[in-house]
């Protein structure tokens, strides 16, 4: 990997991982949605790196596009009180940094004394997107049909509770 | 002869059983009819007494049969994994004579109470209890084994409790029941630690028969220290002395004797002269063979403490002035005579003063309680006087038994008690026979000086006495003529000591030359008395003048009661009873409570777990797979390497 | 000095983005929050899948190593029905209760 790549991806990963701890430290919410769109944004860039173009801009497309623009919609319409305090912390937030930081240290340990994972990227251009599209449209059909389908029924179930099924009479 | 006889011991325990049949009728039915009840009790004990009579003739026509094989019937009581109990009769020459005894005494003190009790309140309740005591003792004589036996100590105990508190309305009365109760049971916890340890050393508690405690240590037990060099068998032995030190008030437990004088005289007659007091030397004597196979320091003790009570007792009574408590330290002075009897190893001649002593000190007891009757409720000697001259027969019958005690010949206590001396002397404890020879020159004095200052003398004008009525002079007829002829039991060939021995039987002659010491001493106390009081020759205030912190001494009964007052006021109630509450409230109610305690924490504290908070299970949740994790990975997964335990434990 | 960025560190930066989430999800009062951190994580996941499927070699016949990026897509796909469908939940119970406190949505605790 050359030494811009290198770079690139330490800016970006901090970016990313930054963002993520401003999501929840924040008490802003809507402060806590920017910094998901942005942690999103950082990570969509990890993933050209790595050679999955597609993904990057599905995950532009649909998780910095959409989710996120669905969270502020929400955070809108369910805001009470002082936004600048909306998103406080818990009284067991502790308990959470304690089993949520052990967690890590754990994974963090395995990852670093294993040996198989030391590898480096071999450099390729195979698997764009095109063996990608051909992987989803033979292999994965039924999956991605059924996927659609999940799409659609969750869109319909999401209006109908969004809207209040029940008050019609 | 011996097959008809040999039948009639098989019921001997009907003895007992009527009355406690009486005693059930009397409680139940019959409570409201005077009449009927005292009918009723006294036709059971009468009963009690023909056969008594009846089995005693059994016993002494069979011979020497019955003193090798005593005849034991009995059945199955408790039968628990390996414990095994048994209730009944057990017929040899020993339990055939206390049998006489109490059947006799008792119903003698019934016919008296008919007069003595005459228009009181608990006349029918007085009676149920008389019945329940006779059955209690009968059944205590007739027992087999030691937890019977320890089964009816218990209750003559009870009745003794109920009849000394028998006029419950009075507070002295009340006390002296308590402290009769509580004394005796203090000593009974030697006699049940004793009887545990019998058990769980030999498996039984019988007395006679193949595999008892008799044959058992006949047959070569092996013997061995306990504490120090104390053999187990002398712990035992003066474990199992404890209860009758209690009962039969030895010295230190003599103290509820004297204040069980509250209760009606013939109760006292019955229970506190010849019956449940002389339970703890029947037990001794029934246990002779533990005593004798343990070290010689088990009779020792005992023949201490007997002849310390003796001496003791007699000591008090010289200076007391109430005719009952005078009677009552007598009692225990013989009690005491009785005990060092079995403690230089004369059965015989303790069992035989048992007897001639049940005679003679039931009869003075109810003739003590004629002269209370006729004057009224007066008890101080001093108070009477001259009584000869309007009550003929109570004076007749009590010199009568004054001479039987004083041991003066042909009357019974001569007898027995020269034959306890002699004992004494020819087992080589000169020092105990001295102290028994002291011991009756102030019996002899005692009494006469009793007899003389209530019998004789002048009469006084206050007083009214008149002559008891017929129920209450027959007893004392009936009673001074076995008072006579009691003693005659030690002259035939086939005499008292062939019957009722321990060990091989060894006829003994009598002993002239110590006999006529101790009639001498006898007749020197009389003569004392004699002189002092009828006389006047010396006057009796000038000896009080000359010694009087000995007389305060002896009057205040050596301030032994004030002393245990001191004990359980100071230290028992003020300090072990401290000690023990505060053991109570923190230790055993802090286990109790801390148990609660950690059951709350629990719960408080696992209450947080279940909040109803979805983030709450989530971290539970979380913190499981964390914890597994650990156990995987670091067990026997990636980081093994960081397992500590395995680095205890060397190369894996 | 040459810092190269192996497979060990984009696992790294997932496993963080993960552990964040995670925290997220204990410590945060509003629903919505929580819903985000929950996004968080799967961002991770999906990091995962894409960083072993970049660095799974070619000739490994058993497996197409694509088959990474397909599970990350149908990841997504599902991550964005779910959070519409929990938006609108939160919606609903916003409408009722008028809270978005998770202590207020505590009807398990009967």
């Amino acid at each position: 990997m050359s030494t811009m790549a290198t770079v690139v991806f330490f800016i970006f990963a901090i970016i990313a991982v930054a963002a993520a701890w401003g999501v929840v430290t924040s008490t802003n919410i809507v402060h806590s949605a920017l910094f998901l769109a942005l942690s999103f944004l950082g990570v969509a860039v990890l993933y050209v790196l790595l050679n999955a173009e597609f993904l990057a801009a599905a995950q532009i497309l649909v998780y910095a596009g959409a989710v996120s623009i669905l969270v502020i919609f929400a955070v809108m319409l369910t805001l009470r009180g002082d936004v600048a305090v909306s998103n406080p912390n818990t009284n067991k937030w502790t308990w959470g940094v304690c089993v949520a930081g052990l967690l890590f240290a754990l994974i963090a340990l395995v990852i670093l004394t294993n040996d198989a994972w030391r590898i480096l990227p071999m450099p390729s251009t195979a698997g764009g997107t095109t063996e990608l599209s051909a992987l989803l449209l033979s292999w994965y059909m039924v999956p991605f049909e059924v996927a659609a389908f999940l799409l659609t029924i969750a869109l319909i179930g999401a209006v109908i509770l969004a809207k209040g099924g029940k008050e019609r009479k | 002869m011996f097959k008809e006889m040999h039948n009639l011991f098989q019921w001997a325990w009907l003895i007992p059983f009527l009355p406690f049949l009486s005693f059930f009728i009397i409680a139940f039915i019959t409570k409201r009819s005077k009449g009927l009840s005292a009918a009723i009790s006294i036709l059971a004990i009468l009963t009690s007494l023909c056969l008594s009579i009846g089995i005693g003739i059994g016993v002494i026509s069979s011979g020497a049969e019955v003193v090798e094989n005593p005849v034991m019937s009995t059945v199955n009581w408790l039968s628990i994994g390996g414990l095994q109990i048994n209730f009944g009769t057990l017929i040899d020459p020993m339990s055939a004579m206390m049998l006489f005894v109490v059947t006799l005494v008792a119903s003698m003190v019934q016919i008296y109470s008919l007069g003595y009790m005459h228009g009181d309140k608990g006349f029918s309740r007085y009676f149920c209890y008389q019945s329940l005591f006779a059955f209690s003792m009968l059944g205590l004589v007739l027992s087999t084994n030691l937890l019977e036996m320890y089964v009816f100590w218990e209750l003559v105990g009870l009745c003794s409790y109920l009849l000394i508190g028998f006029w419950y309305f009075k507070v002295s009365a009340r006390e002296a029941a308590k402290k009769a109760f509580v004394t005796t049971r203090v000593a009974d916890v030697g006699l049940l630690i004793g009887i545990v340890l019998l058990y769980t050393k030999f498996g039984s508690l019988d007395f006679y028969g193949p595999g008892s405690l008799s044959a058992q240590m006949a047959s070569g037990f092996q013997d061995f220290a306990l504490i120090g060099s104390v053999s187990y068998l002398t712990v035992m032995a003066l474990l199992v002395f404890i209860g009758p030190m209690g009962k039969s008030g030895q010295f230190p437990f003599h103290v509820w004797l004297p204040d069980a004088m509250e209760g009606p005289t013939p109760v006292s007659a019955l229970i506190h002269a010849a019956t449940m007091v002389v339970a703890g030397v029947y037990l001794v004597a029934r246990m002779f063979f533990l005593f004798d196979n343990a070290s010689p320091v088990a009779l020792e003790f005992v023949a201490i403490i007997g002849s310390f009570t003796a001496i003791f007792a007699a000591t008090i009574a010289i200076a007391q002035d109430d005719i009952k408590k005078i009677l009552a330290y007598s009692t225990l002075s013989q009690l005491g005579y009785m005990m060092f009897a079995l403690g230089v190893g004369a059965l015989t001649a303790s069992m035989f003063h048992l007897m001639t002593h049940a005679f003679f000190k039931a009869l003075m007891f109810l003739g003590a309680g004629s002269v209370i009757h006729a004057l009224h409720e007066k008890q101080n000697i001093w108070d009477m006087g001259g009584l000869y001259k309007k009550m003929p027969i109570t004076t007749i019958t009590f010199g009568i038994g004054v001479l039987a005690i004083a041991g003066i010949p042909p009357f019974a206590g001569f007898f027995s008690k020269d034959e306890i001396l002699a004992s004494a002397m020819h087992s080589g404890h000169p020092f105990i026979y001295a102290i028994g020879l002291f011991t009756a020159f102030l019996t002899a004095f005692y009494m006469c000086r009793l007899f003389f200052v209530a019998f004789l003398g002048e009469e006084k004008p206050e007083n009214h006495p008149h002559e008891s009525p017929k129920t209450m002079t027959v007893p004392l007829i009936i009673l001074a003529f076995f008072s006579v002829v009691g003693g005659w039991a030690a002259l035939p060939d086939h005499n008292f000591a062939y019957f009722i021995h321990y060990g091989v039987f060894e006829p003994e002659a009598m002993d002239w030359g110590l006999a006529a010491i101790s009639v001498a001493a006898g007749l020197i106390g009389i003569g004392l008395a004699y002189s002092i009081y009828v006389k006047k020759a010396i006057k009796a205030e000038d000896v009080v003048a000359r010694f009087p912190g000995v007389y305060k001494l002896l009057k205040n009964k050596y301030y032994i009661d004030e002393i245990y007052q001191w004990v359980i006021d100071k230290i028992i109630d003020g300090f072990i009873a401290k000690v023990l509450y505060w053991f109570d409230i923190y230790i055993i109610d802090g286990i109790v409570n801390s148990l609660a305690l950690l059951v709350r924490g629990t719960g408080s504290g696992l209450r947080r777990f279940t909040t109803g908070q979805l983030q709450t299970y989530a971290l539970v949740f979380f913190f499981a797979v964390v914890v597994f994790y650990i156990v995987l990975a670091v067990g026997e997964g990636q980081l093994a390497g960081l397992n500590p335990l395995a680095m205890l434990g060397g190369v894996k | 000095m040459t810092i190269s960025v192996g497979l060990s560190t984009y696992l790294l930066v997932g496993a963080m983005l993960f552990c964040i989430g995670l925290y997220g999800v204990f410590s945060k009062r509003n629903v919505i929050a929580v819903l985000m951190s929950i996004e968080l994580m799967l961002n991770a996941v999906n990091l995962n899948f894409v960083a072993f499927s970049r660095f799974t070699p070619w000739e490994n016949q058993g497996i197409n190593p694509l088959v990474g990026q397909v599970s990350a897509l149908f990841v997504i796909v599902v991550a964005a029905a779910e959070i519409a469908v929990g938006l609108a939940l939160v919606i609903t119970i916003f409408r009722n209760r008028k809270t978005t406190n998770v202590d207020d949505l505590n009807w398990l605790k009967w």
